[in-house]
C-alpha cells in the first residue's frame, strides 16, 4: 500500500509545497515548528483542505488532483483521523462515539455497538463506555479518539498532534500505547507533531517541514545525525554551521574558519557537539587544531552541566562541567579561548 | 357576571382552538423555512447576504399592520404571487385560516432564524469535519452532529416563535381579517370582546399573559442550563 502526495496550497501567508510518499511498512512523522504547514498537509490528505496544486494518490486511486479537478470527499477516503483535541462528539456517549464511524457507513446500531465495545476493551477503557466525553481526562479522550478512528478499519491513519494536549505523565503512557497501536495497524500511518520526542519515539521515518517546504526527510537516525535545518539541529542539541570547504578548512558563512577532517569540497554543513567544545581563559598549547579567540555571551546552569553561549564571532555553544565553569568564572563573561578537536567535527555536503 | 360561562362560550373556545392551530402551524412553517435560511446565513458567504439578513429581521421591527399590508401585496387575490396561486391552483390565502397561519409565521420566523443562526455559528466546525472523516456525508453530518448540537437552541427558537405567533394581532387582522371560526384568533377575540364584554377580555388577556410568562420562564431556565 502506498500513498503519494504532492501538496500545493496557498493559505493565508503560508505557501505550502510538499511532495512525499508513505507506505504501510513505516510510521511517518511530519515534524516541524508550529506554522510550518503540517496540520494543513494532514487536512489536505483528509480532504478537508482543497489543493491549489498537486495531487494525492493512494494505490492508484486519485483522491484529489488539482489539474483535473478530481476530488474524493473525506467520507469516501476511508480514513481514520485522530485530532489534536480529540474532538469527540459531546452529545454521544463514549461507546457511541467509537461506534459513530460504523453507524455513518451503514452498520446497524447493534453490531456497531458490539464492535465499539471491543475497541474500548482493547484500549483498556471499557468501563467508560456509557460516560459522556465531557467527564474524560485528556488521556482518556485521546484513547477514545484513537479507538473511534480505528473502529472503521481505515486504510490510512492520520494523527494530528495526538499527544500535545496531554500533561507530561499521561503523555509518556499514551505515547507507549500509541506506539503499540501504530505497530498493530496495517495501513498507512502518518503522524503530525511539533515535538521531536514524539516523532522519534513513534516514527520510523521523519519528514521535517519548515515554512511549507520539506527541508529534510529520512530515518530518525539519518535526520538527527545530519541535520539540514536550524530546527532539527536545535532539537538534537548540536552546533550547526554552514560554510564552504577549501582544502582542510571550512570557511564559515558567518565568518571564521574551522579545520576539519574528511572534507568534501563545496558547500557543507558542520556539526559540533557542545561537549566537544572546550573553554579556556589562557591560550592553550598542544594538540587541538582549532584554537579560536571568543567572547562569552551567556552561561546557563542546566543542572549538572553549564551551557555556554560563545561568539567567535560565529555563534557556538559549549557544555562544560559546573566545576570548570566556576573555576573559569564564566558567569562574568569576558574573553576566552575556545578549542575544538578536529576529529569531533562532522561535516557533510549541504 | 359569570366568568366561567364567559370563558366557556363557544366563540371563545373556537378562538382558543384556532389560536393553537394557527400558532403551531406558524411555528412549523418558521422551522421548515427558517432552518435552511439560518443555515445559509450562518455558513455561506454570498453577495447580497447583508440585504437578506436585513430582510429576514425586518418583520421584528416592522409594525405588524405594515407586515399585513406587505402580505396582501404579495399574497392578496391580486397580489404578485397570490394572483397566480388563485389562477393556477385556486388557492386564496387572505381571510382564511391558512392566511392567518401565514401572517403569524411571517412575524414569528425572525425569532427562530436569529436564534438558529447564532447557534449554527457557535457549533465547532471541527466536530463536523471529524464526522466527515468518519464516513458521514454532508447530510448525515447535519442530521447526526450539527442538529443534535443545536437542539437546545432549536427548541428555544421554536418556543419563542410560537409565543410570538400566539400573540400576533396586527398582521393577522390586516391580512386574514377577523372572521370568527376561521381567522379570529384569541388576541382578535380579546379586541372584539373589549367592546362587548370587557370582563371576558380581561380574563382572556390574563390567559395570554400567563402563557407568555410561562414560556419566557421556561426559556430562561433552558438558556441558563445551556
Amino acid at each position: 500500500m502506498s500513498l503519494h502526495a504532492a501538496i500545493g496550497i496557498r493559505f493565508d501567508r503560508l505557501a505550502l509545497d510538499a511532495r512525499f510518499s508513505a507506505t504501510n511498512h513505516e510510521v511517518v512523522a511530519l515534524l516541524g515548528p508550529s506554522g510550518a504547514g503540517k496540520t494543513t498537509i494532514l487536512r489536505a490528505l483528509a480532504g478537508l483542505a482543497p489543493l491549489t496544486a498537486g495531487r494525492i494518490v493512494l494505490d492508484g486511486t486519485v483522491f484529489e488532483d488539482a489539474a483535473t479537478n478530481e476530488w474524493v470527499p473525506p467520507e469516501r477516503r476511508n480514513l481514520g483521523v485522530v485530532f489534536q483535541d480529540a474532538l469527540l462528539f459531546p452529545h454521544l456517549s463514549v461507546l457511541d462515539n467509537v461506534a459513530a464511524g460504523l453507524r455513518f457507513t451503514g452498520t446497524s446500531r447493534v453490531i456497531a455497538r458490539v464492535r465499539a465495545r471491543e475497541w474500548l476493551e482493547r484500549i483498556g477503557i471499557g468501563e467508560l463506555a456509557d460516560a459522556k466525553p465531557g467527564v474524560l481526562s485528556g488521556g482518556q479522550a485521546q484513547r477514545v479518539a484513537l479507538a473511534r478512528a480505528l473502529a472503521t478499519q481505515p486504510r490510512i491513519l492520520l494523527l494530528d498532534e495526538p499527544l500535545s494536549a496531554l500533561d507530561v505523565t499521561t503523555r509518556a503512557d499514551v505515547r507507549r500505547e500509541l506506539r503499540r497501536h501504530l505497530n498493530a495497524f496495517t495501513g498507512i500511518r502518518l503522524l503530525v507533531t511539533h515535538d521531536p520526542i514524539d516523532a522519534l519515539a513513534l516514527a520510523d521515518r521523519l519528514i521535517v517541514l519548515e515554512h511549507g517546504h520539506i527541508v529534510q526527510s529520512g530515518s530518525s537516525l539519518d535526520v538527527t545525525a545530519t541535520p539540514r535545518s536550524r530546527y532539527v539541529a536545535d532539537f538534537v542539541g548540536v552546533n550547526w554551521l554552514r560554510g564552504t570547504a577549501r582544502g582542510a578548512a571550512v570557511m564559515l558563512a558567518g565568518g571564521g574558519t574551522l579545520i576539519v577532517p574528511d572534507l568534501v569540497p563545496g558547500e557543507v554543513f558542520v556539526v559540533i557537539h557542545p561537549r566537544a567544545v572546550s573553554v579556556h581563559r589562557q591560550k592553550p598549547e598542544g594538540s587541538p587544531r582549532n584554537v579560536l579567540p571568543g567572547v562569552v555571551v551567556s552561561a546557563d546552569d542546566e543542572g549538572s552541566r553549564v551551557r555556554v553561549r560563545l561568539a567567535l564571532p560565529f555563534p557556538l555553544v559549549a557544555e562544560v562541567t559546573r566545576a570548570s565553569a566556576a573555576e573559569l568564572e564564566l558567569d562574568r563573561g569576558g574573553d576566552v579561548w575556545v578549542t575544538v578537536k578536529a576529529t569531533e567535527i562532522a561535516t557533510y555536503a549541504a | 357576571m359569570n366568568l366561567r360561562q364567559d370563558l366557556m362560550a363557544p366563540e371563545i373556545l373556537t378562538a382558543l382552538r384556532l389560536s393553537l392551530v394557527c400558532s403551531l402551524a406558524a411555528t412549523a412553517i418558521a422551522i421548515v423555512l427558517g432552518l435552511p435560511l439560518a443555515w445559509v446565513q450562518a455558513r455561506v458567504t454570498f453577495p447580497g447576504q447583508r440585504v437578506l439578513r436585513a430582510l429576514t429581521t425586518l418583520p421584528i421591527v416592522l409594525p405588524p399592520v405594515v407586515a399585513g399590508v406587505a402580505l396582501l401585496v404579495v399574497f392578496g387575490r391580486r397580489g404578485l404571487v397570490g394572483m397566480w396561486l388563485d389562477r393556477w391552483f385556486g388557492i386564496r390565502l387572505p381571510f382564511t385560516t391558512a392566511g392567518a397561519a401565514l401572517a403569524e409565521a411571517f412575524v414569528a420566523m425572525p425569532f427562530f432564524v436569529l436564534t438558529m443562526e447564532g447557534a449554527l455559528r457557535s457549533v465547532d466546525r471541527r466536530l463536523e469535519e471529524a464526522a466527515r472523516t468518519l464516513g458521514a456525508s454532508r447530510w448525515k453530518v447535519f442530521r447526526h452532529v450539527t442538529l443534535p448540537l443545536v437542539r437546545p437552541s432549536l427548541q428555544a427558537g421554536a418556543v419563542l416563535a410560537w409565543a410570538r405567533a400566539l400573540g400576533e394581532f396586527g398582521a393577522t387582522i390586516t391580512f386574514a381579517g377577523n372572521v370568527p371560526g376561521s381567522t379570529q384568533t384569541l388576541p382578535l377575540a380579546v379586541y372584539l370582546a373589549l367592546e362587548t364584554n370587557p370582563d371576558t377580555a380581561f380574563v382572556l388577556s390574563l390567559v395570554l399573559l400567563a402563557v407568555s410568562l410561562a414560556v419566557l420562564i421556561g426559556l430562561r431556565r433552558r438558556w441558563l442550563a445551556w
